[in-house]
């Protein structure tokens, strides 16, 4: 298995437009898919007897930052049978159509791991999972204000009455 | 060479001293700490209260409930998420009670200071502490110097009202209250 063949896999199965870029310097290779679809990008990975992406070695997100607007959810995903590991990311809008938080679909229902790993999104970036089981806070207590890795967050000034800042 | 103890028991076995003295002695003799850690600090913590340091030659012994504890060693970083937390469990410790703010995190939030967002910058914003003991983490050497100094500082204590003291801070008050009233 190499990358040609997985894009060869998905374009096949989803049409020419599910793989928006590829990064083929990235270790491991990393393909941008359309966000919308992207649980059904790795149900297929997941299943296929030909990738069989068993494990999902780790989901995080970035923020770009205010300028260029936009979240990715990035995915590191491990083929142990074929010794092959591959990355995925989609692209988010910060402020999808007027929402506070930007959404994406839940890959929990696929690898138990990733229910963790999208509520650690969650909670310190402000990206939904849609169809998440126990979307919540994990590190962060739960009354707890703002998402703390985005780049334009502001700290509070008192949490239950202690300041904040030095 | 027999120790200070047994030396006043060979007199007859009575001993004359202050309360006070006694009292101090008593308590820092004893200082049973709360059984708890936060961070690093906590491993260096426990290899103090292990064979190779041996807190106990100094009465140190921790304790699994703040009930029996005396003192509060507190190791490590706070989150605001444990502040909450370590402020209760002071609350249940009986009086007197001590708090030793071990290494940079607990101190002033350490190397957390600037983006922190999530640490207590310092203990001592929700606790009232009595020895800081600098280090990232402090050696167990440093840690038992902090309570040593501790120790020094009960030694000092009296349970006598400081009566002089009172009148001094009355008389000032009085004075303070009739100068803004002619003012």
């Amino acid at each position: 298995m190499n990358l040609e063949d997985i894009q060869q896999l998905l374009t096949r199965k989803f049409g020419e437009a599910i793989i928006l870029s590829t990064d083929t310097e990235g270790t491991p290779p990393v393909l941008q898919v359309s966000a919308p679809q992207i649980a059904e990008v790795c149900r297929f990975l997941h299943e296929h007897e030909q990738t069989y992406f068993d494990y999902l070695s780790c989901l995080t997100a970035l923020d770009n930052g205010v300028e260029e607007n936009t979240i990715e959810v990035i995915y590191h995903l491990y083929s142990i049978p074929y010794n092959f590991q591959l990355g995925l990311k989609v692209i988010l809008e910060r402020e999808q159509g007027g929402r506070a938080l930007p959404q994406v679909p839940t890959v929990s229902h696929i690898w138990r791991s990733a229910d963790w790993h999208e509520r650690e999104a969650f909670d310190l970036l402000g990206v939904i999972f849609i169809g998440h089981p126990d979307l919540r806070r994990i590190l962060l207590p739960a009354d707890w204000k703002g998402h703390p890795l985005r780049k334009d967050y502001q700290e509070q000034a008192y949490y239950h009455g202690v300041k904040v800042e030095y | 060479m027999k120790g200070l103890l047994d030396q006043e028991f060979g007199k007859g076995g009575v001993i004359v001293t202050k309360i006070d003295d006694m009292v101090n002695w008593a308590r820092l003799s004893s200082l049973w700490p709360m059984g708890f850690g936060l961070a690093c600090c906590a491993i260096e913590m426990m290899s103090t209260y292990a064979s190779g340091y041996d807190l106990d030659r100094f009465g140190v012994f921790p304790r699994p409930s703040p009930r029996q504890s005396d003192v509060m060693i507190v190791s490590g970083t706070v989150t605001f998420k444990m502040a909450d937390r370590v402020r209760r469990l002071y609350e249940q410790m009986s009086e007197p009670r001590y708090v030793i703010s071990m290494g940079s995190c607990s101190n002033c939030g350490g190397p957390y200071w600037q983006h922190g967002y999530h640490v207590v910058k310092g203990v001592d914003r929700i606790i009232p502490v009595d020895v800081y003991v600098p280090g990232c983490p402090p050696r167990p050497e440093a840690l038992i110097g902090g309570i040593l100094k501790l120790q020094e500082k009960i030694r000092k204590e009296s349970l006598m009202a400081p009566a002089a003291l009172e009148k001094l801070m009355a008389r000032k008050q009085i004075k303070g209250t009739t100068q803004k009233e002619t003012a």
